[in-house]
């Protein structure tokens, strides 16, 4: 059963992404509000991706991922980042800093789910 | 002499039938040859007549396998062409499921508090995350002065949303009207001005407008707008509405159960002397 962090302050959007997750068989979804709020959950649940906002308050989600990939136990973890920055240079920064993959919102369900199973599947 | 003669006689008529029995035989013999030349015949005849029945056998078998295998050809196609419309409709199902959850979403954090500046919030979250709009403002009826004043706002300040009055403008037509408001120049990100925006949504309690949302860009990557789009912006114009309207009478009724209860209060207070 694959466990699918999902990081992100819109109550709108966690919901919307959790339940396209609900779609992928077998998995759990835990939410986060922020970036903080996502290394807590990383302590103590054993996570298979993380579905990562970047503006967020507290901790964005760059941040994040950069904490996540200097921590040996979680730096192989996909990271799959969701935002409304769609410009080129915004995708770069995130993959530059270790994201897996980019994908710019408003989200097509389908196209997550796709892109969430090339992760939890390989 | 006598004696002589009948002897003679007798050996001459049994050579006489010595050669009848001697052609008699060979008429046999050749009798015997033809008929063995005609079971000849006739074994080769049958034997042919064998080879035929079978080859028609098979040609017959043949012929039906064929008619099969173009059965099941026709058969597979016709499956194929079902399964490329079940193909094409799951596609449509799933993207009509994911629509169906957009709008439950969206519907379900409209509603799911009381509270006027949290419900703003909820608006701005659904215009930003699932229409994908980058510069909008909310505007809000007021009673008093007959103008739309702008309570939040997205990618610019409050301050420079103009209040308009009802009636004026494409914000004030789309809220004397009721109507929806959609730019010519939609497609693509678009870069209305303050008063002149590229979407306008009235937000309505039946056919009462309590104020519009107005676009007036979407996000880079927002090519432009789909139908679940069209459909979030009927789901707005109705819930957003009526969930802003509550909160907002909520909002106001706490505050005049506040002010009555310290009314009271201070009523209940013993007179000093």
């Amino acid at each position: 059963m694959p466990n699918i962090l999902v990081v992100e302050d819109s109550p709108t959007m966690r919901q919307l992404i959790s339940f396209a997750m609900k779609r992928i068989s077998n998995s759990k979804v835990i939410e986060a509000t922020d970036g903080v709020d996502a290394l807590k959950k990383l302590s103590s649940e054993k996570v298979d991706l993380i579905l990562a906002d970047i503006n967020m308050p507290v901790m964005d989600g760059l941040k994040l991922v950069s904490l996540v990939r200097g921590n040996p136990s979680y730096k192989n973890i996909p990271v799959i980042i969701i935002t409304t920055e769609g410009a080129e240079e915004d995708k770069k920064k995130a993959i530059a800093i270790g994201a897996n993959a980019y994908l710019p919102k408003p989200i097509q369900t389908q196209e997550l789910i796709k892109l969430v199973n090339t992760f939890i599947s390989g | 002499m006598d004696k002589e003669l009948h002897l003679t006689k007798k050996a001459d008529e049994f050579l006489q039938i010595f050669k009848k029995g001697e052609e008699f035989t060979q008429e046999l013999l050749k009798e015997n040859e033809k008929l063995r030349f005609k079971l000849a015949q006739l074994e080769d005849a049958v034997d042919r007549c064998g080879d035929e029945a079978k080859v028609k056998l098979y040609e017959d078998r043949i012929r039906t396998t064929e008619d099969e295998l173009k059965s099941l050809k026709d058969r597979y196609r016709q499956v194929e062409e079902e399964n490329k419309d079940f193909a094409v409709k799951y596609i449509e199902v799933e993207e009509e499921n994911n629509n169906l959850a957009n709008l439950y979403v969206a519907s379900y954090q409209l509603h799911s508090t009381l509270d006027f500046n949290e419900v703003l919030k909820i608006v701005l979250e659904i215009v930003i995350n699932l229409i994908g709009a980058e510069r909008f403002a909310v505007l809000l009826i007021e009673e008093k002065t007959n103008e739309l004043v702008p309570v939040a706002t997205e990618g610019m300040s409050i301050a420079n949303i103009p209040k308009v009055k009802f009636g004026e403008g494409i914000i004030g037509t789309v809220a004397k009207e009721g109507e929806s408001y959609f730019s010519e120049h939609v497609q693509g990100r678009g870069n209305g001005s303050e008063e002149d925006p590229i979407v306008s949504i009235p937000l309505k309690i039946k056919e009462h407008v309590i104020g519009v949302i107005a676009i007036y860009s979407l996000l880079a990557q927002k090519e432009k707008f789909s139908n679940i789009d069209y459909e979030l912006f009927n789901l707005l114009a109705g819930h957003a509405a009526t969930a802003i309207f509550s909160s907002k009478l909520y909002t106001q009724s706490e505050r005049k159960l506040t002010t009555i209860q310290s009314f009271l209060d201070l009523l209940k207070e013993k007179p000093r002397r």
